[in-house]
């Protein structure tokens, strides 16, 4: 058994330069434990070593019951030369929805 | 209902192409105050520096005009002040410009504060050994193609301006919360010391500078996060008191939701270390709020902190870095893929042959792999748009990607249809240093009379 992302959270893309951040929230505040242990910054950098150089910073914010990932060197060098469509990388926060955890328990969001 | 000792901050814009009829409804029907619009992407002074060279009445934000002319009725009548920095690069333009719309509108002689002090070309001019923040190079490396260098004010200047009285208030950098921190400073006198209120002012102004993203814009997901009546999203307001109590609402009935889950998104959207996001105002820290749903589409923002305000300015440089070329085509049916990929090789050799080089170069399969790769884990769609794309210092090199490749309906594999016309744009490109902010001269003049 496996759970995504999807399933628990939902994420927003933000871009500053050739970083993109991307926030994690828990639909419900009983699953951040859950993320803190099986969403690790080094499963983020195999889901985006396609796409992102790294490094990969995990702030952990659990007032708001949310993490912030920093991807450095993920947006073709910045929003203003970059030749991608998607240029802000608005739609990488897709690519943290997808991955695919662990669910030991089988037990879904 | 807005509590009787709180002002009322309205966003109006959160970019320049933002929609307009949201900031009317608000100015006709929010209550508010004030109304802030934000209309500076990273690259816009730039953009807006080039068009100042060729007429030196222009420069400030384009859409000034059918902004003003939309909500200057409305916020004249209902007292509510303009505050934006549509001033781009040139206020000072942009401020005559707003004057007149005030007057074919038929509203008289409104003034204009104007904030001055952002461009800060001709200091960085001679600090060649600044360093960009983003390489480490100096900005000797950048310097001859620099098109601007603006920093990024803060709102005590803003500030300043609104304490002039002018109804209108346009500026050209300043940094996105303080727009709408400089209010609340003109209101309540707060000071610098006191950070847990700058602190709570500025996280108000991140939660509203992108409008409709705290209302459930750039947010819906059919039937997991639905937002009701999508197409017409209310803008954002802050009800704040003198104590830095803050409240976030939006347009009564209008379309959209603001809610914990939607104003969570929008407060780390943009945020790298969530305890030390840096504004000319303060270090704010956003590690300890919480976010408390108190009535329908109200959203309470409590526990904001920050540290003192750094010694530096951020200062964006803007520069031309040659020119981006860019050709599009499909293809449908049997093979689909296998046929764009051979176009691809081919308008990749026609360009080789040619002679022309790019510094970077793209091939994307629309439909498959163009937002996030991997085109051999994609199963294959029955249709296909590719896309090429270079960069390149040669104008001719740029323009061939996509005349090659609308070519392909003539000479390339079976079945190419819909090709876009050649695209070639200039790039500007934006690094940043830090500059002190004793080098830099923030300043107010009024336009009109008071």
């Amino acid at each position: 058994m496996s759970v995504r992302v999807y399933d628990l959270a939902h994420a927003r893309a933000g871009d500053k330069g050739n970083t993109s951040n991307i926030s994690v929230i828990c639909y419900d505040a009983k699953h951040w434990d859950f993320l803190e242990r099986e969403l690790t910054p080094e499963r983020v950098a195999t889901a985006f070593q396609h796409i992102a150089k790294g490094p990969i910073r995990r702030f952990p914010l659990r007032n708001l019951k949310a993490f912030n990932f920093v991807i450095e060197n993920a947006l073709g060098g910045g929003v203003t030369v970059s030749l991608a469509q998607d240029i802000h990388g608005k739609s990488l926060s897709n690519v943290m929805l997808a991955i695919e955890l662990p669910d030991p328990d089988g037990k879904r969001g | 209902m807005k509590p009787e000792n709180a002002v009322r901050i309205g966003a109006g814009a959160g970019t320049s192409d933002d929609r307009l009829v949201p900031a009317l409804e608000l100015a006709e029907r929010g209550d508010i105050d004030y109304l802030v619009f934000e209309c500076l992407a990273e690259r816009t002074v730039s953009r807006e520096n080039l068009s100042r060279s060729k007429n030196p009445d222009l420069g400030y934000a384009p859409s000034l005009h059918s902004r003003l002319r939309m909500v200057l009725p409305a916020c004249i009548k209902n007292g509510i002040r303009i505050v934006s920095n549509m001033g781009a690069a040139n206020p000072l333009g942009g401020a005559r410009a707003a004057r007149k719309e005030a007057a074919d509108l038929g509203l008289g002689d409104v003034a204009v504060a104007v904030v001055l002090g952002d461009d800060v070309s001709s200091v960085v001019q001679h600090r060649a050994g600044l360093m960009l923040i983003e390489n480490g190079e100096p900005l000797e490396s950048i310097l001859p193609k620099m098109i601007s260098a603006n920093a990024y004010l803060g709102a005590d200047v803003v500030c300043e301006a609104l304490n002039t009285g002018a109804p209108i208030v346009l500026s050209g950098r300043v940094a996105d919360p303080s727009l709408f921190l400089a209010p609340m400073l003109h209101e309540f006198d707060w000071s610098y010391d006191d950070t847990a209120k700058i602190a709570q002012g500025t996280a108000a102004g991140h939660l509203l500078e992108c409008t409709a993203s705290v209302t459930g814009g750039c947010f819906g997901w059919p039937g997991k996060k639905d937002v009701p009546d999508l197409a017409n999203n209310g803008y954002p307001f802050a009800d704040v008191t003198p104590d830095g109590g803050i409240v976030i609402g939006k347009t009564p009935d209008s379309g959209g939701r603001l809610d914990v889950m939607t104003c969570t998104e929008q407060l780390i959207y943009e945020i790298h270390d969530p305890t030390a996001y840096i504004t000319p105002d303060c270090v704010l820290d956003i590690s300890g709020i919480a976010l408390t749903q108190e009535a329908a589409d109200r959203v309470r923002v409590s526990g904001a902190r920050a540290k003192p305000r750094t010694p530096t300015y951020k200062v964006n440089v803007g520069y031309a870095d040659g020119y981006i070329g860019e050709g599009e085509v499909s293809y449908g049916g049997i093979d689909a893929v296998a046929r764009a990929k051979w176009a691809a090789e081919v308008v990749k050799e026609r360009l080789r042959r040619q002679g022309f080089t790019y510094d970077d170069f793209r091939m994307d399969l629309i439909g498959m792999s163009s937002l996030h790769g991997e085109p051999e884990k994609r199963p294959e769609p029955y249709e296909v748009r590719l896309r090429l794309a270079g960069r390149t210092h040669d104008r001719k090199a740029a323009h061939a990607i996509g005349f090659e490749t609308r070519a392909l309906h003539m000479h390339g594999p079976g079945g190419a249809g819909g090709a876009c016309e050649p695209r070639v744009r200039d790039v500007l490109a934006v690094k940043s240093v830090l500059l002190p902010k004793n080098m830099v001269n923030p300043q107010v003049v009024v336009e009109g009379t008071l």
